[in-house]
């Protein structure tokens, strides 16, 4: 099962911001780009093309996962309002 | 009941509705004082994740009689621990069948709701769906909270704002987290009928069966996989160090899928269906990593103070208890009307009595012992157990004793025999801590 289809069990009201905030400046410098691959719903993905970090916020777990780990301390973590973000019926 | 949307000023404010923060406003109110407890999420529990169990004695201390109606799953009376390699398992396995047993598998979804409403209940004021922003500080004093939308002030904030604490890391009780301090847990919630779930863990319908995994798919790190039986679904998940998932680059729903792909495990979950996949960070810095437990105006419990003794996956009871601690000294602070750290330290003695401190304690050189020895603990050892077992029930024509001859020499050439010493070593030092 690819980590989409487990994502769509999971029940999300999203906000039209994004929560999450890198600095895309510091993100362009970082060689092992820890985010991609420590974040348990994949919601950074580095763009080769754009040359830029797109964040599937919309994704996000709020595991707290990549504000921890990133590479540089770069991401303005915040909760989602009061009323978005996940909901987890079983926990 | 007080309204906080027409004075904006009540006596107690806890932020976060957690089993740490239910505990805390339940206790404030049993008292007679008033209370306003703020959840993020829209209901409590709905931002809340955990592996399974929760603690009968710790439960009790504030609702003795909770077994009549709270939504629990099965009582669990089997504890097994299985030692996974890629191909095999060993699994030991404790039973205890005749006294009901000292813990029940819950839905935190329907659990931590439940406590909700007992609180509801008894006189605490519950505002859901809004996030407490920042804390107002007056004079080096706590005295209220930020919300989107307004502010409100208490003579005592209490922070049950779970391991992420922005808040207290916000006044400067806590430093913020790094990645040893903490592990990334994924867990699915996978639906088996209830005759399924009896069978294959050879358990009667509202009992229950933990089975605790190390070794393989986490070789050689610090971690450890779970799977909990409720009523009519099974919970499998596993907890890795941040720091080790970060070094070596993995993505942890795909430790997950290699753990659910094993032989020995995809036999007890083949044929479910997925019904939630979730992620949430476990404390994990254990004594060393207690903040600063309160200040003027403010305290802090349960995950947002680190309380887990991760060796035992106890997180929840240290929760209530140090939220029950923090909301009688609350009590007591609104009874002298001293709300300065001279009244406040009463919550960390309280914590310094229990059990809570002293485990800690007993555990505090545990996960730095375990981090420089993991290699062989959680990698090595599984192994080798694996192997003797093997050798052990192979029935092969070659001569046993030769057999286990050759195998206990392996134990001492595998690996240079400083390393087998520096285990024990390890092991022994453990031993006595917790001991002594
Ligand atoms: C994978 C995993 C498995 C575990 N297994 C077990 C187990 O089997 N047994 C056990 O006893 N323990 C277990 N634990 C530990 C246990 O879950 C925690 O110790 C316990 O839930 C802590 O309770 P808490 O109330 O302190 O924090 P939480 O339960 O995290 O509650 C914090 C609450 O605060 C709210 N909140 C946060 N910030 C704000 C804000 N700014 N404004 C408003 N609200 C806010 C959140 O929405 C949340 O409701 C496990 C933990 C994990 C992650
Ligand atoms: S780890 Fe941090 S700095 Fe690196 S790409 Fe991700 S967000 Fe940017
Ligand atoms: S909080 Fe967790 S789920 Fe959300 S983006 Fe960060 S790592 Fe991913």
């Amino acid at each position: 099962m690819s980590i989409n289809d487990k994502l769509f069990k999971v029940k999300y009201v999203s906000d039209n911001v994004s929560h999450l905030t890198p600095d895309h400046e510091k993100c362009k410098n970082c060689i092992r780009k820890t985010c991609t691959f420590i974040c348990p719903a994949q919601v950074w993905e580095w763009d080769d093309e754009k040359n830029t970090l797109t964040v599937n916020y919309e994704n996000c777990l709020e595991c707290g996962a990549c504000r921890v780990a990133c590479d540089m301390q770069c991401i303005d973590w915040k909760y989602p309002k009061g009323n978005k973000g996940v909901t987890f019926k079983q926990g | 009941m007080y309204n906080i949307f027409m004075e904006n000023k009540t006596q107690v404010i806890v932020v976060g509705g957690g089993i740490a923060g239910i505990s805390a406003a339940i206790t404030v109110a049993r008292a007679g004082k008033e209370v306003v407890l703020i959840e993020r999420g829209s209901f409590c529990g709905s931002k809340n994740v955990f592996g399974g169990a929760i603690y009968t004695r710790a439960v009790k201390e504030l609702f003795p009689d909770f077994e009549k109606s709270a939504p629990l799953e099965r009582n669990n009376i089997k504890h097994q621990y299985m030692l996974l390699t890629q191909t095999d398992a060993t699994t030991i396995s404790h039973l205890k069948k005749e006294n009901k047993s000292n813990s029940y598998t819950v839905i935190r979804g329907k659990f931590d709701r439940w406590l909700a409403e007992q609180a509801k209940r008894e006189g605490v004021t519950i505002v859901t769906e809004t996030v407490v922003e920042d804390l107002i500080i007056e004079d080096k004093k706590i005295v209220g909270i930020k919300t989107e939308l307004e502010d409100y002030y208490a003579d005592i904030v209490i922070l049950a704002d779970g391991v992420n604490s922005l808040l207290a890391k916000k006044i400067g009780l806590r430093k913020d987290l790094k990645p040893q301090d903490v592990a990334l847990g994924v867990k699915e919630v996978i639906k088996i009928s209830e005759e399924k779930i009896n069978e294959r863990f050879n358990i009667n319908t509202d009992e229950g069966c933990i089975t605790e995994i190390v070794g393989y798919p986490m070789n050689e790190m610090l971690g450890l996989g779970y799977i909990y039986t409720n009523k009519n679904s099974v919970t499998i998940g596993l907890g890795v160090a941040l720091d080790e998932l970060s070094e070596k680059q993995l993505k942890p729903y795909e430790l997950l899928d290699k753990l659910k792909t094993h032989p020995s495990i995809e036999e007890l979950i083949k044929d479910g269906e997925l019904i939630e996949y979730s992620a949430h960070l476990i404390p994990e810095g254990g004594y060393n990593k207690i903040p600063k437990l309160y200040d003027n105006g403010v305290m802090v419990i349960g995950d947002a103070a680190m309380l887990v003794n991760n060796l035992h996956w106890e997180g929840t009871n240290l929760a209530m208890l140090s939220g029950k601690y923090a909301g009688e000294t609350a009590v007591e602070a609104l009874n002298k009307n001293d709300f300065s750290t001279d009244c406040l330290k009463a919550y960390k003695q309280k914590l310094e009595d229990s059990f809570i401190m002293k485990d800690l304690r007993s555990y505090k050189n545990l996960m730095p012992s375990m981090h420089k020895r993991r290699k062989s603990f959680t990698g090595y050892y599984i192994e080798k157990i694996n192997s003797f077992f093997e050798m052990f029930t192979s029935v092969d024509g070659i001569v046993k004793r030769n057999k286990f001859r050759n195998f206990i020499k392996t134990i001492f050439t595998d690996r240079k025999i400083s390393e087998l010493v520096k285990d024990g070593i390890t092991g022994i030092k453990l031993l006595w801590e917790i001991l002594k």
